[in-house]
């Protein structure tokens, strides 16, 4: 095992340089520059401001300097927000998102999973169905659907929860469950799914024949395998609540990532951007990794490869 | 697809038959797409709530692309007087904030989402399938390269990346569609590798590779068949991500060019004024969600009709 | 050891839905009304600052929390932006053709640091906006004074070539490159705004970008303000300067800046008591929150101008005829009216009304027949023939709103199919900067109250003008204006320059803005402002 993770950790590293050439040379294409404004710069000075964060220097210059810095742990400064680093600005923002993140996560597993167990248990009930279509109202409602909905009941009605800003615990709430809702039903659906294949397997109806007990083929047997598509979809989920939580965060005023993904692209902030994917594919890697590990754990037939 | 046998490293090398006629005309038979389907359907035809589902699903799908037609309004005719009105004898859906028809906008919006969501998942799902698929089965470092591509194309920040390419790209539908669809193959492709590995070692595998079957046959007819519960599943949860992530691109003006509109415009649109104009968002939320209910309910019912499994019943 | 953990976060749960539950039910008091009393003023921001030194910053949001922190020579006036009211300078004089100005600074200024605010400190500062290397995208503000334009462009290294002179400790003289009257005006701009140089030379010098000086730790500011807080994305706070020479009549104690970036956010959060001042209304929300809450409903007049840049170098925008037709083929009542809802003035002319001594233009008119004409005489009679052509806007609901009027007002007038196309921001600043599109959607907010700074702008070879558009007689006529002897005879001359825009409109007026946001009424002393320069010292609060 220990060989695996340390072939995997390398392979990490590989993908993560890929991915910085290729998020580089994308950003150097896309048109725009982060300098630009709506008040025209004279040349003289846009030259000067260019200069001072490298910009007049050849493209490849600029990738072998940036990529050195990298390997070092410097991302460099933001080129649009004066006196941060791109460090600076993931130090502050990434706790943000870790806890909206693990308290979404924790929203989304504790309603979807047993949601989809009884669902697949009880097939074609309304236990079934009801939860089903529960789970699916957080699929079917955009996030910027159902949090201004949520604030609106919980925060302007019922005058229970503060509706934006991330100031204690009564903050988190909203954000979470309106983040929660939506992988909810991923997580439903995915456990039903994966139930319902392992209640199908021959040796299930075998045990049935035997006599052996329903609950105990259900949580002995089938509960292991059948929760293998929800542990593989968690990985992306985090790391999709992590950096896809823009809507959630602008609607409630947390001050995550998320918001610096959108922003660090639309003001063509390179070096941000570099910082952001950077430790967004390092989060993927590290998370995929302890994918796989309990994916063995949970089904003896994997082995690692 | 050339053969893979040719170039993939082999752990069976083909041998002649062993087991005699007898075992190739069963698994012949267990390969044979047609009474595997013509039985899905059967048991598909059985399931209720998945055939409203789809009668449903189908309607709507006319709703959208026939009846701007046969309505009297145009998507695009403005009255600034009439402003925001709620429903009325003229206009069944009200109008919105500058006097279009919303009926008429709801129609051409569903034109647009079904067809994002549509082509996209299309999109994905060949993809995404294939290429899980091939990775699972053939196992070893074409695996692990496999995974790793699948990996670098993960740890991509997905919002980063369409945020530049629409950029880049602005004004072409089509690029949306590729931009999208490339993206969401991923998710696809890690659970049929999973589901391939676990159907690897059972016997029905390794007797057709016993049997000499080319690699390319093994995968299109004995294991994607088998993977397809989840491949459905997956993708009805596709349609809807999809649908979201236009959604989303609308929500930061990066989706379809005015004049269109799609379902995530209008309903980003409506939950603005959500207080003072619902119906601006009731209408294109209500056939938003009920086109991914349907799609969800089809999917299970699919599911249901094409697990191999439940085949023996 | 797990199933401890477990309990203690189950605990930790309850604990949270249980807090938040009593904080619901025991509270009811609302955070506004909380703060009120505690004289915080909770403002609505727009977004996060991109920074917070004068010299290099350009957006609203900054401007909003700098003029809390630093004060210029003259500070803002309570209730009318065109009054100088004295800040860092007691007192000041000209010579007759307003050339040169003379600022007596007053002898209790001090930084927040404890330092004297010097004559010498606004000559460091001017010296250091003007300097080449620091990259100063606002500069060309200062070029007013002599010499400033060829020291910025580097062509002397020498800053006593530029007319600004320390005589003493508290005494500064200006010397202007020509006669400007309004230049008190100018001197509110941030770009003007001192900096204290003890602090700018202990962070990484005169010249430094990436100074340290305006972080949370090191910022020096001389205004009613200090800075106390600043937590990205959340909130920036400041709370009262005891070394702010009118501390004693600043009312407010603090100031609580919240960059909140989505105006539905912005009004939920003000519905519920956490904001006093929102920054903006979003449009469609404006006609019902005028009859339910009137009293919190702010709508004032705002000096900037809604137009349509027109292409003048593409067919067929390069016939003034059809620039003519489409510039009086839209019925801007009703655009206002039902679209843009805000009180907003039709404009009739380019540069906006509320310019004391200028006269506001009325040349153009809504007139579709007159546009149909034109339209015929260019050689589209009906709009038969007439290319394919775009709308250029940036992504916004509300521009693209106001587009999709326009299109199907054109259509219906004049019978032409102009498209809509939406590009992301900065590829927008790109294709407008490179003439790459028909019509582009613009919005011109004046630096200082002056037609000037907008009429300047369309010179030919302006980095602003971004049209194609260049007249001989209008480049004459802005310069004589530069050179007029009185404030009438300038206001005549730049009207002049107007009408020639107006009669050749590489431009669309559309409407001249107007600020709506919503404020709480218990907020006294916070009047309209043309330029949205808030005097914070003399805010305050009072129940009503």
């Amino acid at each position: 095992m220990l060989k695996f993770v340390a072939g995997r950790l390398l392979q990490g590293i590989l993908v993560l340089l890929a991915i910085y050439a290729v998020t580089f040379f994308l950003v150097a294409a896309t048109p725009g520059s982060p300098f630009s404004s709506e008040r025209a710069i004279r040349p003289e000075i846009l030259a000067q401001i260019e200069a001072f964060y490298g910009y007049d220097k050849p493209v490849f210059e600029r990738f072998m300097t940036s990529l050195g810095n990298a390997l070092n742990g410097e991302f460099g400064p933001s080129a649009v927000y004066a006196n941060r680093t791109v460090t600076d600005i993931i130090a502050e923002s990434f706790p943000v998102s870790l806890k909206l993140g693990a308290l979404s996560l924790l929203v989304a597993m504790t309603l979807g999973i047993p949601a989809g167990i009884v669902a697949a248990v009880k097939r074609n009930t309304w236990l079934d169905y009801v939860p089903m279509s529960a789970a699916m109202v957080g699929i079917c409602l955009p996030t910027f659907v159902m949090g201004p909905m949520l604030a609106l009941v919980f925060g302007i009605i019922l005058k229970m929860l503060p509706v934006a800003g991330w100031f204690g615990p009564e903050f988190w709430i909203l954000p979470a469950a309106t983040l929660g809702l939506v992988y909810a039903a991923y997580f439903a659906r995915l456990t039903r799914g994966g139930m319902l294949e392992m209640l199908n397997q021959d040796w299930v109806r075998t045990a049935r024949a035997k006599g052996v007990k329903e609950t105990t083929i259900i949580w002995r047997h089938c509960l292991k395998g059948g929760l293998m598509p929800a542990v593989t979809f968690m990985g992306p989920a985090l790391a999709g609540i992590i950096s896809g939580s823009f809507v959630v965060e602008t609607i409630f005023q947390v001050p995550g990532l998320g918001q610096w993904f959108v922003r660090g692209a639309l003001n063509r902030d390179d070096f941000l951007i570099l910082g952001l994917t950077v430790l967004f594919a390092t989060l993927i890697v590290v998370m995929n990794l302890i994918v796989d590990i309990v994916q063995v754990a949970l089904n003896p037939r994997l082995k690692y490869e | 697809m050339s053969d893979i046998s040719q170039t993939a490293p082999l752990q069976h090398k083909p041998q002649p038959d062993p087991a005699g006629p007898a075992v190739a005309a069963m698994l012949e038979e267990l390969e044979e797409g047609s009474s595997l389907w013509k039985d899905a359907w059967a048991r598909l035809r059985k399931n209720k709530l998945a055939l409203t589902s789809l009668f449903i699903f189908v309607a709507i799908v006319l709703f959208c692309v026939v009846g701007p037609w046969l309505s009297p309004h145009d998507s695009q005719s403005q009255d600034l007087f009439v402003g925001a009105e709620g429903p009325s004898a003229k206009h069944w859906f009200g109008t919105d904030t500058l006097g279009r028809d919303l009926l008429v906008r709801v129609m051409e919006g569903g034109r647009i989402s079904l067809l994002v969501g549509l082509v996209a998942t299309t999109v994905s799902l060949m993809i995404g399938v294939i290429f899980g698929a091939v990775a699972g089965y053939m196992g070893g470092r074409v695996d692990a390269a496999m995974m790793r591509f699948v990996d670098l194309l993960y740890a991509l920040p997905f919002t980063i990346f369409v945020i530049l390419l629409m950029v880049a790209f602005g004004r072409s539908l089509w690029l949306m569609f590729v931009a999208i669809g490339c993206v969401e193959w991923l998710t696809m492709a890690r659970i049929v590798r999973s589901g391939v590995i676990g159907l690897k070692k059972q016997e029905f595998v390794e007797a057709a590779v016993s049997l000499g079957y080319s690699h390319t046959r093994i995968i299109t007819r004995h294991l994607i068949p088998n993977v397809l519960g989840p491949v459905i599943v997956i993708s009805t949860l596709t349609v809807p991500a999809v649908m979201l992530l236009e959604a989303f691109l609308s929500f930061l003006g990066l989706g379809v060019q005015p004049p269109f509109a799609s379902w995530g415009v209008l309903i980003n649109e409506g939950q603005q004024n959500m207080e003072i104009f619902p119906w601006l968002l009731i209408f294109p939320a209500f056939f938003f969600a009920l086109t991914l209910f349907c799609l969800n309910f089809l999917g299970d019912g699919l599911r249901d009709a094409l697990d191999p499994k439940s085949a023996k019943d | 050891m797990f199933i401890s953990q477990f309990q203690k976060f189950t605990r930790f749960l309850l604990a949270i839905t249980l807090g938040s539950l009593v904080a619901a039910c025991s509270g009811g008091e609302r955070e506004s009304d909380i703060a009120a009393s505690e004289g915080i003023l909770l403002f609505g921001n727009g977004s996060e600052p991109k920074g917070l030194d004068p010299h290099l910053v350009t957006g609203v949001p900054e401007n909003h929390i700098i003029s809390s922190l630093i004060e210029g020579l003259i500070a803002y006036h309570p209730t009318d932006d065109l009054v100088p009211a004295p800040g860092m300078a007691e007192s000041w004089e000209s010579n007759d053709d307003y050339t040169v100005w003379t600022f007596k600074l007053r002898d209790d200024a001090a930084w927040s640091n404890g330092d004297p605010v010097l004559a010498s400190d606004f000559a460091y500062s001017w010296e250091r906006i003007l300097t080449p290397m620091l990259g100063s995208e606002y500069a060309p503000m200062l070029y007013v004074i002599k010499g400033a334009q060829a020291f910025h462009a580097g062509e002397t290294e020498d800053f006593s070539t530029v007319g600004v002179n320390a005589i003493d400790d508290k005494t500064l003289e200006v010397t202007l490159a020509g006669p400007t009257p309004y230049f008190l005006n100018m001197l509110k701009h941030y770009s003007f705004f001192p900096v204290n140089p003890r602090a700018v030379e202990e962070n990484g010098g005169m010249t430094d970008r990436q100074s340290g000086w305006s972080t949370l730790e090191n910022y020096v500011g001389n205004g009613p303000f200090k800075l106390k807080s600043w937590v990205t994305n959340q909130v920036i706070e400041v709370e009262r300067n005891p070394t702010y020479w009118d501390a004693e009549n600043v009312k407010l104690n603090g100031i609580r800046f919240f960059p909140v970036e989505n105006g539905a956010t912005e009004e939920t959060m003000f519905r519920s008591g956490r904001l006093h001042i929102t920054s903006i209304v979003p449009p469609d929300k404006i006609p019902s929150l005028k009859e339910s809450v009137p009293d919190q409903l702010m709508i004032e007049p705002y000096l900037g101008s809604y137009f349509y840049r027109v292409n003048v170098t593409r067919p067929p925008f390069d016939n003034v005829k059809v620039r003519q037709a489409l510039a009086v083929s839209f019925d801007k009542e009703l655009l206002v009216e039902k679209v843009t809802k805000g009180g907003q003035n039709a404009a009739t002319g380019y540069v906006p009304n509320g310019i004391p001594g200028y006269a506001t233009s009325t040349t153009v008119q809504y007139d579709p027949e007159l546009g149909k004409k034109l339209l015929a005489e260019a050689g589209y009679a009906d709009g038969v023939g007439f290319p394919k052509t775009e709308i250029l806007i940036n992504t916004s609901e509300s521009h693209r709103k106001i587009a999709e009027a326009m299109q199907a007002m054109w259509k219906d007038n004049l019978g032409i199919d102009v498209g809509i196309y939406n590009q992301e921001w900065k590829v927008y600043l790109d294709s407008q900067s490179s003439l790459d599109y028909d019509l582009s959607r613009s919005g011109w907010i004046g630096d200082y109250v002056h037609a000037s700074t907008f009429l300047e702008m369309f010179t030919t070879g302006n980095g602003n003008n971004d049209t194609g558009w260049s007249s001989a007689q209008y480049d004459a006529l802005i310069a004589k204006a530069q050179l007029a002897g009185s404030e009438e005879e300038r206001s005549q001359v730049l009207s002049e320059a107007e009408e020639i825009l107006l009669a050749e409109l590489p431009v669309i007026p559309i409407y001249w803005y107007t600020r709506v946001y919503m404020k709480d009424p218990q907020l006294k002393g916070w009047e309209p402002k043309v330029l949205d320069n808030r005097p914070y010292k003399h805010v305050y609060f009072e129940a009503n």
